[in-house]
C-alpha cells in the first residue's frame, strides 16, 4: 500500500481578480521508505505541493491518503494530530525557538502531543545523542552554528517517529560542506526505513535522490526513477 | 498539551521578552497599588474619623436643647419657637428611666483662670462626677468631681492637662487654690490629655460641679445632658424614653432634640465608604488601561511570534492549544503584575502609615479582593483577542514569516 496517494490534487490561489493554479491534476504516489526530491523552478508549486503533503494546506480538489486514510476530510484538529504523529517538517531557516535550548527545542513536538516530562526527557537524551549535540543540549540556538542548528531541527522533527520527513531546503541556509552532511544525515534516517521527501532546487541534492518529481507550471513534468543508489557521491 | 508544559511554555515565552513582560507587569501594578493605596487613604479616614467619635464613649445619647431645624425655614418653627431650657432637673429626671445608666448635665461658660500667678481664659464645663464614666476619661492626678448633689456643688475643679501645663509646669496642681471668675475653687485632679471632642478641646477645660458653673454664669439652662446607654440595643429605648420624660416636662412640647453617636458615626461612616468606593472606582479606571496594554503587548506577542505559531502548529499544535497558551501567558502577566501591585500597594499603606501614625491606613479586604479579581479579568478579557488570533493563524502563511 502507498504511504502517501494524491489524486486529482487542485489548488488555487486567488490573487485580487485573478486565479492562480498553483497545482493543476496532480496524481503522485510515494511508498513508504521512498527517497524522493521534489524540483523545479520557483512557483512551480513545489511548495504549495509541500504544505499539502504536510496538512499545512487543503486542496480545492482531489484527495490525499495518507496510510490508507483519507486525510482531506479530516478537522482542523484531527489533521494537528495527524501532523503531530505523523509528519516530521524540516524547513529551510530551521524554524527553532530562540528561547529554548536545544534539548527544549527537540522536546517540543512531544510536550505538544502531551507526553509526560519523564518519557520526554529520555527521548530527548536519546536524540541528542543519536545527532551528536550531546555538549550542546542547554545551548540556545544563537548559540549553535548553522548545521548544529539543522540537526536539533531534524532531531525534532524525528523525535516522534513519524511516518514521512518532509524538508523544504533543507541546506538552503547552509555551505556546501555543512548541507552536505545534513543530506547525509537525512540519508541515513531513509536507510533506516524513514521515508524522506526534499524539495529543493539545488540540482545536486535532487539528484542523490532515488526518484525525481520535476514540477512545472503546477503540474509534474517528470516523474524518474534514479538508478545511482543513495548516499553514493 | 498538559497544563503544567502550558504553563511552562507561557512562563518561558514572557520571560523570552524581558523588557514588554516587565512594561506590562508594571502598568498592572501600578493599577492594583493604585487601588489598594486609594482605598487604604478612604478606608483610613474613615477609621479615624469612626475612631475619634467612638472615643467620646460608648453608648452614648446627646441632649440638645431646641429642634433640630434642618430642612430650612419652615411655618411649624416659626410658632414654637423660644424653646425650654434644659435644667439640671431634667437631667435628674432622665437618670431614672430604665434603659439609663448614667447622666451627666453639662453647662458651660468660658472664664478667666487665675493661679500660680498666672492668668488665661479658659473654658469652663459644668457638670457632675458621672462625666468621667460616660466620656471614658482618665485622671493624671487626684480624682473627678465628687458625688454630690447636683444643685449644690463644692468648691472644686478639675482642670485638663493643657491648663495643668501652663499653670502649674512641671508641679503637682491637686490641692493647689485657683481663682475662676469671682470664685476660689481648689483642684482635686487633672485629666490626661485626649484631645479634641465634643466640639471642645478637653486638655483647655476646667471642670466644676455643675451648681457651681450655673451659679458662675448666673443661669439655670445647661449646654448639654449626655447620657448613656445601659448597652448598644438599649440606644433606640433611650432616646425614645428620653424624648417622652423632656416632651412631658416642657409642656407637652417637642423642644429638644436627641442625637446618638451611633446615627452620627453611621452617617459618617456611609460618607466615607461611599468616597472610599469612589476612589476605588476611580483607580480602578488604570486596571482597565493597564488590561489594554496587556492586550496590546500580547498584540504585539502574537505577531512577533507569528513564525513561531506556524512552527507550533507545524509540529501538531492544535488551535486550542496555542490559544491557551496565549491565554495564560496574559493571565501570568496579569496575575504577576497584580501581586506585585498588592505588595507595592501595602507598601505605600505602610509607609502612609508611618508618615501619619494616627492614620490607620489599611486598605479594605473588599479593596484587594476587588481589585486583584479586575486585574485578572481584565487581562483576561484582553488576551481572549489576541489569543484568539493567534490560534486562527494560517500555518503556511504563519511560517512564511520567520
Amino acid at each position: 500500500m502507498d504511504l502517501i496517494r494524491l489524486a486529482g490534487i487542485e489548488r488555487v490561489f486567488h490573487l485580487g481578480d485573478s486565479e492562480v493554479h498553483a497545482l493543476t491534476q496532480l496524481d503522485v504516489a510515494i511508498e513508504a521508505g521512498e527517497y524522493v526530491a521534489i524540483m523545479g523552478p520557483s512557483g512551480s508549486g513545489k511548495s504549495t505541493l509541500l504544505n499539502l503533503l504536510g496538512l499545512l494546506d487543503r486542496p480545492n480538489a482531489g484527495t490525499y491518503h495518507l496510510e490508507g486514510r483519507d486525510v482531506t476530510t479530516l478537522s482542523a484538529d484531527e489533521q494537528a494530530a495527524v501532523r503531530s504523529q505523523r509528519i516530521g517538517f524540516i524547513f529551510q531557516s530551521f524554524h527553532l525557538v530562540p528561547r529554548l535550548t536545544a534539548a527544549e527545542n527537540i522536546a517540543l513536538p512531544m510536550m505538544l502531543a502531551g507526553i509526560a516530562a519523564g518519557e520526554r526527557a529520555k527521548r530527548v537524551t536519546q536524540a541528542l545523542k543519536d545527532f551528536g549535540l550531546d555538549t550542546r543540549a542547554e545551548h540556545r540556538p544563537d548559540q549553535l552554528s548553522g548545521g548544529q542548528r539543522q540537526r536539533v531541527a531534524i532531531a525534532r522533527a524525528t523525535v516522534m517517529q513519524p511516518a514521512v520527513l518532509l524538508a523544504d531546503e533543507p541546506t538552503g541556509n547552509l555551505d556546501r560542506a555543512t548541507g552536505d552532511e545534513v543530506i547525509r544525515l537525512l540519508e541515513e534516517l531513509n536507510q533506516r526505513g524513514m521515508t524522506l521527501i526534499i524539495v529543493t532546487h539545488d540540482q545536486k541534492i535532487g539528484a542523490r535522490a532515488r526518484r525525481q518529481l520535476q514540477m512545472e507550471d503546477g503540474a509534474l513534468k517528470s516523474d524518474t526513477q534514479s538508478q545511482s543508489a543513495a548516499g553514493q557521491d | 498539551m498538559r497544563n503544567a508544559d502550558v504553563l511552562r511554555f507561557a512562563r518561558d515565552a514572557a520571560a523570552g521578552y524581558p523588557l514588554r513582560t516587565a512594561l506590562s507587569v508594571l502598568a498592572m501594578a501600578i493599577g492594583v497599588a493604585a487601588v489598594v493605596v486609594l482605598t487604604s487613604l478612604g478606608d483610613g479616614a474613615r477609621r479615624y474619623v469612626v475612631e475619634q467619635f467612638s472615643s467620646l464613649g460608648s453608648n452614648l445619647v446627646i441632649v440638645l436643647p431646641g429642634r433640630s431645624a434642618t430642612g430650612g425655614f419652615n411655618p411649624a418653627n416659626a410658632v414654637t419657637t423660644t424653646p425650654r431650657d434644659l435644667t439640671v432637673d431634667d437631667a435628674a429626671a432622665l437618670q431614672r428611666l430604665p434603659s439609663v445608666r448614667r447622666v451627666a448635665p453639662l453647662a458651660a461658660g468660658t472664664s478667666e483662670i487665675n493661679a500660680n500667678g498666672r492668668l488665661r481664659e479658659a473654658l469652663v464645663a459644668g457638670t457632675t462626677s458621672t462625666y468621667l464614666e460616660i466620656r471614658s476619661f482618665k485622671m493624671a492626678q487626684g480624682q473627678f468631681l465628687p458625688v454630690a448633689d447636683w444643685n449644690r456643688g463644692a468648691p472644686v475643679a478639675v482642670i485638663g492637662a493643657k491648663i495643668q501645663q501652663e499653670i502649674f509646669p512641671g508641679g503637682s496642681a491637686v490641692g493647689e487654690l485657683i481663682r475662676l471668675g469671682d470664685r476660689r475653687l481648689r483642684i482635686v485632679g487633672v485629666l490626661k490629655s485626649t484631645g479634641t471632642g465634643l466640639g471642645m478641646n478637653t486638655d483647655e477645660v476646667v471642670f466644676v460641679p455643675v451648681g457651681i458653673a450655673q451659679a458662675m454664669f448666673n443661669t439655670n439652662t445647661l449646654f448639654r445632658i449626655l447620657i448613656e446607654a445601659r448597652s448598644r440595643d438599649h440606644i433606640d429605648a433611650v432616646k425614645r424614653e428620653v424624648a417622652g420624660v423632656l416632651k412631658s416636662r416642657h409642656g407637652d412640647e417637642e423642644d429638644v432634640t436627641v442625637i446618638t453617636q451611633d446615627a452620627v458615626l453611621a452617617t459618617f461612616d456611609k460618607l466615607l465608604r461611599a468616597l472610599t468606593a469612589a476612589v476605588a472606582g476611580i483607580a480602578a479606571i488604570s486596571l482597565a488601561v493597564a488590561g489594554i496594554l496587556v492586550m496590546n503587548v500580547m498584540l504585539v506577542a502574537v505577531t512577533q511570534r507569528t513564525g513561531e505559531i506556524g512552527l507550533l502548529k507545524a509540529l501538531g499544535a492544535r488551535g486550542d492549544t496555542i490559544r491557551n497558551a496565549f491565554m495564560a501567558e496574559a493571565a501570568m502577566l496579569s496575575l504577576v503584575g497584580a501581586l506585585t501591585g498588592y505588595g507595592l500597594g501595602l507598601f505605600g499603606a505602610f509607609v502612609l502609615r508611618q508618615m501619619y501614625p494616627v492614620f490607620p491606613a489599611y486598605p479594605p479586604d473588599w479593596a484587594v479582593v476587588a481589585a486583584l479579581v479586575t486585574a485578572l479579568s481584565t487581562g483576561l478579557l484582553f488576551g481572549i483577542m489576541p489569543a484568539r488570533r493567534a490560534a486562527r493563524m494560517d500555518p503556511v502563511e504563519a511560517l512564511m514569516k520567520h
